[in-house]
Parts: structure tokens; sequence; C-alpha cells
């Protein structure tokens, strides 16, 4: 490529204002923020119930207005943020943790290694997402932990997917051939030469994967399958004030617009990510 | 010079989609240090297989039948995959052709010659950054320690060439197989790249195997020339012989498909560039007699029923054909 062209596409490049990115990221960064430092932020306890001000709506004492037993919601959904947060961060994690492995062992070793992995991968694939989830949570527990281990099962088998195509076409790169022919071992050539180039495709599929691990969480919150009331889990909040919701409706707008705000800054995120590492979509 | 390769009838075999055939057959090359020879033939004449069978990098589908590899005193067609590990990378160096693809581009390009130094050679990270450094200076890139943090992007074809014969060369390996190294390359840097090539083969010495199908890059760095077709040498020669006078039809049909620019009196009119009849037979159909028989203009009925041998001539030619060009006024 010329020089002059490469620049001018460079320049270009740092111009285009990323507004997903710049979206998403500080979405994120805002609850990151309400995740670490909730229950300091919080004008109320959130389970200091007050019982002559039930189903408040917003007002600029309770600016969310209260709950059923008189809790304030907005401190609820602040202090919540941690469970969501976390909950989908560390399944995200590690669905991408174990997708990458299986399915890099087979992308990269093909044959009878290859056939496993890949058949067992599919047959999670036959089970709907949140039909596994609940099958693993039912098993486990309903706990932040089970629900945890729920979205991260359901969650490999397209992390698998993706890896192993993306590995099976890394294989036939001239640089992997070249290193092997530098005598250097299978483990080293994967870990070296072939993940580095597979991190972009992970990356943003994880992110988008995040935003799912939320909605995933939070459904199983509303079912009464993840963190148990009193705790201010979001899907455990929208879950219980269901009954209310023709007389209170704040009690579900709240969490409800929490939720949607993470998936949005999750998702964004991973567009943003998308177009900032293959700008060849973005027209 | 001491003798670095001795393959002796090599044969590979393959078998795929139900079909065994040899795409290698008999090939007997010997090579001595500091010497450069080129392997030349059209696709699929067994001149790549020959060279991944001598890194033992032959695909699952094939396997060495028959023949031995003699390299460092020990058999390669016999070595284990963890001994052949070993030797892969610090004895034997293979350049690929393609500079823009065979570099790594998540790595920095110095990192990624190191890599060989630190797996082969033990070497620390300080140790090997300053060999890798001096690799640079010796093929030739400017301002090595600053070309060290590079991308393969931010460099140029030529560059990232020379970053990849750094890479084979790490280890000083008694062999360098070069796998058509300047074909993806224009031809003004072709040239810079074969004459440090030449320099390097003077500084080095290292024994060199040049796979190519291009006469002209032959002509001007290789000692010595296999030509290779449908998995057997025809014609080995020095490379004046060879350009002088082939003794194979085959190795003369080559010749004269390659344009050349006249001068002098003949300047104006072009040759005529000629084309061999006919296309290479495929290895799991071969003719009974002399697989170049259906396209050679000098084929008898000998040819046609009997393999020729690959016979010796003067001046330590080989070549396999019943009717060779021998006839010193016949020379193109």
């Amino acid at each position: 490529m010329p020089e002059a062209v490469a620049g001018r596409r460079r320049r270009r490049r740092r111009l285009s204002f990323n507004l997903y990115l710049w979206l998403g990221g500080g979405l994120l960064g805002l609850f990151v923020l309400l995740a670490l430092f909730g229950p300091a932020i919080a004008p109320y306890d959130t389970a200091a119930q007050d019982l002559f001000a039930l189903m408040q709506p917003p007002s600029a004492e309770h600016l969310l207005g209260t709950d059923n037993v008189g809790r304030d919601i907005l401190s609820r959904i602040i202090v919540g943020t941690r469970y969501t947060l976390s909950i989908a961060l560390v399944a995200t994690l590690a669905a991408g943790l174990g997708g990458v492995a299986l399915g890099a062992v087979a992308g990269y070793f093909g044959g009878l290694t290859d056939r496993i992995v890949t058949g067992f991968v599919d047959l999670l694939l036959t089970v709907p997402n949140l039909v596994l989830a609940i099958a693993i949570a039912a098993a486990v527990g309903a706990s932040a932990t089970g629900l945890t281990v729920a979205i991260t099962a359901s969650f490999i088998p397209p992390i698998a997917r993706l890896m192993r195509a993306r590995v099976i076409e890394l294989k036939e790169e001239d640089f992997v051939s070249a290193a092997v022919t530098t005598g250097m071992s299978h483990t080293r050539i994967l870990l070296r030469h072939v993940l580095p180039n597979a991190s972009t495709v992970i990356v943003i599929e994880m992110s988008l994967n995040a935003g799912q691990a939320v909605l995933v969480g939070s459904a199983l919150g509303f079912l009464g399958l993840g963190v148990q009331p009193p705790a201010p889990e979001w899907g455990a909040m929208l879950g219980a004030s269901r009954e209310f919701y023709a007389i209170a409706p704040h009690l579900v707008v709240a969490p409800g617009i929490a939720i949607s705000l993470l998936v949005l800054a999750f998702n964004l995120t991973g567009d943003g990510l998308r177009d900032h590492f293959d700008p060849g979509i973005q027209r | 010079m001491s003798r670095v390769l001795d393959i002796e009838g090599l044969t590979v075999g393959f078998e795929t989609g139900g079909r065994r055939f040899d795409a290698v057959r008999e090939v007997d090359l010997a090579l001595d240090g500091g010497e450069v020879l080129a392997l030349v033939g059209e696709s699929g004449s067994g001149k790549s297989v020959t060279a991944l069978a001598v890194m033992g990098l032959l695909p699952e589908v094939a396997e060495i039948t028959a023949g031995t590899i003699r390299f460092e005193d020990r058999d390669l067609a016999r070595l284990g995959e963890a001994e052949m590990a070993a030797v892969r990378g610090a004895r034997i160096g293979l350049i690929f052709q393609e500079p823009m693809t065979s570099l790594n581009p998540t790595m920095r390009v110095g990192p990624q010659v190191a890599e060989v130094l630190r797996l082969h050679k033990r070497a620390g990270a300080a140790a090997a950054r300053r060999a890798v450094e001096e690799l640079f200076a010796l093929v030739r890139i400017p301002d090595p320690a600053a070309r060290y943090d590079d991308f393969p992007h931010q460099m140029s074809g030529g560059m990232r060439q020379r970053v990849v014969i750094a890479l084979a060369l790490a280890c000083r390996p008694a062999l360098l197989i070069a796998d058509e190294p300047t074909t993806a390359l224009d031809v003004t840097t072709q040239a810079q790249i074969l004459e440090l090539f030449r320099d390097l083969q003077r500084e080095i010495g290292q024994a060199t195997i040049l796979i190519t199908h291009d006469l002209a890059v032959v002509a001007e760095t290789a000692h010595r020339v296999a030509v290779m077709y449908a998995g057997r040498i025809v014609e080995e020669s020095a490379s004046e012989a060879l350009f002088a006078g082939a003794l194979h039809p085959y190795t003369r049909g080559l010749l004269r498909s390659i344009p050349v620019v006249r001068t002098g009196p003949a300047a104006g009119h072009p040759r005529r560039l000629v084309e061999i009849p006919g296309t290479v037979p495929p290895p799991w159909d071969l003719p009974q007699g002399c697989a170049f028989a259906p396209r050679c203009p000098r084929a008898s009925a000998r040819c046609r029923a009997e393999r020729p041998p690959l016979m010796p001539f003067d001046g330590g030619r080989r070549a396999a054909c019943w009717h060779p060009h021998v006839e010193r006024e016949d020379a193109a």
C-alpha cells in the first residue's frame, strides 16, 4: 500500500469519532463505578423499609419512588448493579475461556478431538440458552454462583464454534506453517501465533455475549432461579414487583430500564469494537 | 567441501481419495556445503514434496515409502517427530514464498526472530535481542535496532522477506531451503534479494536448495540445477552447462519458454516463445515409458515403451533420456 494512502486512512480512522465505542464504553464505565461504590453512593439503605411510604411514585425524596415494602428503588438499583454486572462479566469471561480453549483445540488438532468437541458443542446448541440455564440453575441451586455457572455453560458453545472456525482459518496461514518449520511445539504455536490473531473476533463476540448474559441472568432472577430476595438484583426486583405493576408501574419500569441500559452499554461496546477493528464493515 | 545432504532413492507415496500414487520417485540428490542447488520444475513435478520430505513436513496423506535422506549423520527419513523438530529451524531453515503472509501480524518482527533463537539456542532475552539485531544487519535491514520493534505491516515486502531470511538463518543452519523466495516480490526487489542471497552464501556458506520455476533466478544464483518432471529428476548439471546446452528435451523446452531480450544484430526480431505442448500427466496415470514422451518432439517407440534411467554424461552431468541433445551445434 502506498505510504500516502496508508497515512490518509490512518488519519481518517482517527478523525472518525467512534460514537458506539464512546457511548457504550462511557455507559459501561458508569455502571462499573456504580458496582464498585454502590453502597457508598446509594442515598438509602437497600433493606431499610419505610412502611409509611409504600409504592410511592418518584419524588424529590425518593427519586425513583419506593417499592411495595417502602424501600428506596434508586438505592436498590444502584447497589444491584454489582450483582448483575459481576454475574454477566464473570460468566462471559469464563465462557470465553472455556469456549476459546475448546474451539482452539478442536480447530487446531482436528480429527477425532475435533469430532468429539464439535459433537458436544452441537449437542449443547440444540438446547435453547434459557432452558439450559434453567436446568443448570435448578441443578446447582438458586444463587449467584448457580446463575453464573448456568450462563457460562450456555455461552460456551457459540464461542467454541467461532473460535474453531477462526483457528481452522488461521491454521492455513503461512506464518503458522512458517512457525512449524522453525521446530516450534504445537502448544507454543497455538498460544503465540494462533490465539493472538483470533483475539479480535473473540473480544467482539464476548462483549456482545455480555449483553445477552445480562438478559439471561435477569430472566433467571425474574423466575426466582437466581439471586434470592431481599438482595436487590434487578431481575429479582422485576419478579417481585410484577404483581403490583398495574397500581405502581414505576416498580417495574426502573429495573427494566436499568437492565436495558446495561445491555445497551455492552452491545454498543461490542459494535464499537467491531467497527474499530474491522472498519471495512462500516460502509 | 563436505557433503551436507545426501538423498538416495527417495520415493514419496500419497494416498488420497482412494488413490495411491508416488509424487516423488527414486530421487537421488547430493549437496555440499556452500553449494546452491536449484530444483526446477512445473507445478506437480515433485520439487516441493521433495523439500517437504527433507523437512519432515509431509502432509498426513503422504509418506516416504523408500529411500534415505542423510543429513549430518542421520537419516531424516526415519527420524521421529520430536527429533525432527529439533532439526527444523535449527539445522535446516526454510524460506517461504510469501513474505507478506509468513510473518505473524500480531507480533513485532524482532521478537518473532528472537523466539527461534530462544527455542533452539536457549538464548536469554538480552542475548537474543542482540543476536537478532546482528541478523537484521546481516540481511541488510537498515537501522536494525529500530526495526526490531516494527510490526510486519509497517515494513515493505522486500524488508519482510529479509526478516523471513533472518528467521531462517537465525540458528545458522547447515541447510537452507528456499521455496520460490522471490516470486512474490516485484522485479527490483527480486534483484536485491537475489543479491543478498549470493552475499549471504559467501558469508555464511550454508548449503541451499532453491526451489523455483523461474530459470532467470536459477541462472543468477545456483551452482547446480536439477530439473524434475513427474516426480523424477530428468536432468542434473552445473548451471552454466545447463544454460549453454541442456541435454534433456524437457529442459530445452523450459529454456525456450522464457523470454530473452536480444541486443545487437538480432534486436528487433525477438525470438518466438515456444511453449511445451500438452500438460504434465497426473502422477497416478503416468505413461509406461518416459513420462515426457507424449509431449516430446524427439520421442521414439523406445521412449514410449521403456523408461530411460538417469544416465551420466560428460562433466558430471546426468540426464534421463534416450535421445539427449548431445550434438554441440544443436545448442540453443
